[in-house]
């Protein structure tokens, strides 16, 4: 062992030990291990996100005819809207270790009660819109009061508001189809930005997207929310407000699930009970394969947003490539489990040769 | 010890006045043991929801009627029962309604392709469903990764294989050998077969769960992993097996099905698997795992059921059957933490008299 290898086993040793360790002054000057500036933005678990759909839509116009056109643009956008809108608050839900499995509903809930009020006439349809919209909050603050104010569990309480939010959807329109809104709106809805082919309506989505990056990375009660996720106790402690946090994290993922159900009713022009179904899951898988750890605590919003995409841009490409749509849900899946189980493997491979260099520096007996 | 006990009652320890064993003995009577109070609110609803529904309308509980309401509730019963293993280990499995479908359509291509015995069939499909299961439970014990990711994942790959294995194909009643179709249509006292069969696997899973150490280990496992651990519980195989138990009750859910339903194909069972853990839920199995039985997990899966015949027979809207069942999970959450609150007081201040 000459001395150039000494100093490298052994940093790692002291830093594993780090707040057990009894020779602490020791340890602080070797312990900023980890990347800083620069390479830290451009190795990290973002960036890497954002490589992959760099590389996936390089290679999806470079291999598949007819996919760098607008009309893929457009297509592809208008089909990931509902879920990007959705992934943010969701986003937001997950950090803070809860979940949401009652978005989906709460849009067929709002889309149903759009489709009723607008069929039963009388009603100016921005009104209408903006009733949705309310059912949508106020369907959130039913979900956040029980998790938050009565704290119960909230993969249970939302799978009870998603049977019973798409049961009220049935209850309010039925069997029955409303499809005759103010032509005007739907077209706006489905109209593109000059020849970009991106859609007029994404300019909104970005809205929402940039409020809630703002929200989760630069404000006290976004970075609360990481606080949140790792520890609700220790949240407490520092003076954050748990309860009111999360409750208000309910509501605002069911005002945006509520907007996504005003889309999805807007762009296909109809109003149905199972509008949207389904659609939680979809949600989910794209906000994990973002980055968000389901325990809490890690994420971030441009991570999410090149998931959505990611998922997205190859299920386009592969259906325009012709390959059929079972394949894409077999892909769906695999990204998804690919996803946590590699940096898990990558973690352990990591932790296993960590110990044996520490066996190695160890004194032998 | 006596001492003090006897003497606390002055300072307003229990309310009779009695001695404080009293008060903790009275949860071990025998008609207690039996129905725990976790299970208790559910049977009560399911007998209030069936007796109502027989007052209403008589034709509710005919000998026809009835063997409905079996028939509609065995499939789910057998899932609801899987579904309760992994879910008091503190996992959940997603992944249900894909093996189901999975399992189905292979069942389907067995009978229409080959001229294998049903008893073999009936194995085949169970051990496909294991395999299935098993890949769920290695993932999540040798990954290390939440089960809720893990079964989201295979939900999706699970459903592709079908699709792509049945792409439009779908098999017919008329493709399967009447003597399979006749495990739903033969009664044996009433009970049809299949029925029957989702009997026998409630009691012996049920007796597994209540008499057997590595049953036991389950619900330590769900109430706390790392003690579960500690205590020298082989965490990881333990969850292993509860997810290959639950992929083979999935695989013989799936062959029922097979039985039951006339078609089989690529679509069959989705999004089965929400309303698999709604019924153990509102069967008292805690989320968080630790705490419920597969008994009660069985009378949920039936109350579900239930409630959309017992709907149609009152004349209600068929339309608020999806709603009611919203609230009745809810109304099971929140009796859940009710029941846990009171009894963790009792607990504290039983503590706090042996002090």
């Amino acid at each position: 062992m000459s001395d150039l290898l000494t100093p490298a086993p052994k940093a790692p040793f002291t830093k594993g030990s780090g707040p057990l360790g009894t020779d602490t002054t020791g340890v602080l000057v070797s312990e900023p291990k980890g990347r800083t500036g620069l390479s830290r933005i451009m190795l990290g678990r973002d960036a890497i996100m954002i490589y992959a759909l760099l590389v996936v839509v390089i290679g999806a116009c470079l291999l598949i005819p007819r996919f760098a056109s607008p009309v893929t643009v457009g297509f592809l956008l208008l089909d990931v809207i509902p879920i990007l809108l959705i992934a943010m608050p969701m986003t937001l839900v997950i950090i803070t270790g809860e979940i949401d499995l009652s978005v989906a509903s709460t849009a067929g809930l709002t889309s149903a009660v759009i489709g009723v009020l607008w069929a039963g006439g009388g009603m100016d349809i921005w009104l209408v819109l903006f009733i949705g919209l309310l059912v949508g909050v106020v369907a959130g603050a039913f979900n956040g009061f029980l998790i938050a104010v009565v704290g119960l569990p909230s993969l249970a309480v939302t799978i009870g508001t998603l049977a019973l939010f798409r049961g009220l959807a049935l209850v309010v329109i039925g069997d029955n189809a409303v499809a005759n809104f103010p032509p005007d709106l739907t077209a706006f809805f489905t109209s593109k930005i000059g020849s970009t082919g991106i859609p007029v309506i994404m300019v909104g989505v970005l809205v929402v997207v940039l409020a809630f990056g703002v929200i989760l990375h630069v404000t006290p009660f976004g970075r609360g929310l990481y606080a949140l996720g790792f520890s609700t106790e220790a949240a407490s402690f520092v003076g954050i407000k748990v309860a009111r946090s999360k409750f208000w994290l309910y509501v605002a993922t069911g005002g945006v699930s509520a907007l996504a159900g005003i889309f999805w009713t807007l762009r296909y022009s109809s109003a149905r009970s199972d509008n949207a179904s389904g659609l939680e899951l979809a949600v989910i898988a794209a906000v994990l394969l973002g980055g968000v750890s389901i325990f809490g605590g890690k994420g971030s919003i441009p991570g999410v947003v090149a998931g959505v995409l990611l998922i997205g841009t190859i299920n386009y490409g592969l259906r325009l490539g012709r390959v059929s749509d079972v394949v894409l849900i077999i892909v769906t899946g695999t990204l998804l489990i690919a996803s946590v189980v590699g940096p898990s493997i990558f973690e352990s491979i990591k932790q296993w040769n960590h110990h044996r260099r520490i066996r190695r520096s160890l004194p032998q007996h | 010890m006596t001492n003090t006990t006897a003497t606390k009652p002055t300072g307003g320890g229990t309310p009779g006045g009695g001695p404080v064993t009293v008060s903790t003995e009275r949860t071990t009577g025998p008609i207690a043991s039996i129905l725990r109070p976790r299970e208790l609110p559910v049977t009560i609803a399911l007998v209030v929801l069936v007796l109502v529904t027989y007052l209403a309308n008589p034709l509710f509980l005919s000998a026809q009627g009835l063997k409905d309401l079996l028939l509609n509730a065995t499939i789910m019963i057998i899932l609801a029962v899987g579904q309760a293993l992994v879910i008091i280990t503190r996992n959940v499995d997603l992944s249900v309604g894909s093996i189901l479908g999975l399992v189905a359509f292979a069942t389907g291509t067995m009978f229409a392709t080959t001229d294998l015995p049903i008893i073999a069939v009936f194995l085949i499909a169970m051990l496909l469903g294991a395999v299935l299961g098993a890949i769920n439970g290695a993932l999540v014990t040798i990954a290390k990764v939440p089960a809720l990711v893990i079964t989201l994942g295979t939900l999706y790959i699970y459903r592709g294989l079908n699709n792509a294995w049945a792409g439009g194909t779908q098999y017919f009643a008329d493709d399967r050998p009447d003597a399979f179709g006749n495990l739903s249509v033969d009664t044996v006292l009433g009970f049809p077969v299949i029925t029957l069969i989702a009997i026998v696997v409630v009691v012996i899973v049920a007796v597994y769960m209540a008499g057997a150490r590595s049953g036991r280990d389950l619900y330590a496992i769900g109430s706390d992993p790392d003690a579960a651990k500690l205590f020298g519980i082989p965490v990881g195989r333990r969850v292993f097996l509860a997810f290959l138990a639950n992929g083979l009750l999935a695989g013989l859910a799936g062959v029922l099905y097979a039985s039951r339903f006339n078609s089989v194909g690529a679509t069959t069972g989705t999004g089965m698997e929400l309303d698999v853990v709604a019924a153990a839920v509102v069967g008292g199995v805690a989320i968080f795992g630790g705490s419920g039985s597969v008994a009660g997990a069985a009378v949920g899966a039936i109350l579900l059921t239930t409630i959309t015949s017992a709907l149609t027979a009152l004349r209600v809207d068929k339309f608020w059957q999806q709603a009611i069942v919203g609230i009745l999970i809810l109304a099971a959450i929140i009796i859940d933490r009710v029941a846990s609150l009171r009894t963790a007081k009792k607990l504290r201040m039983s503590e706090a008299r042996d002090v």
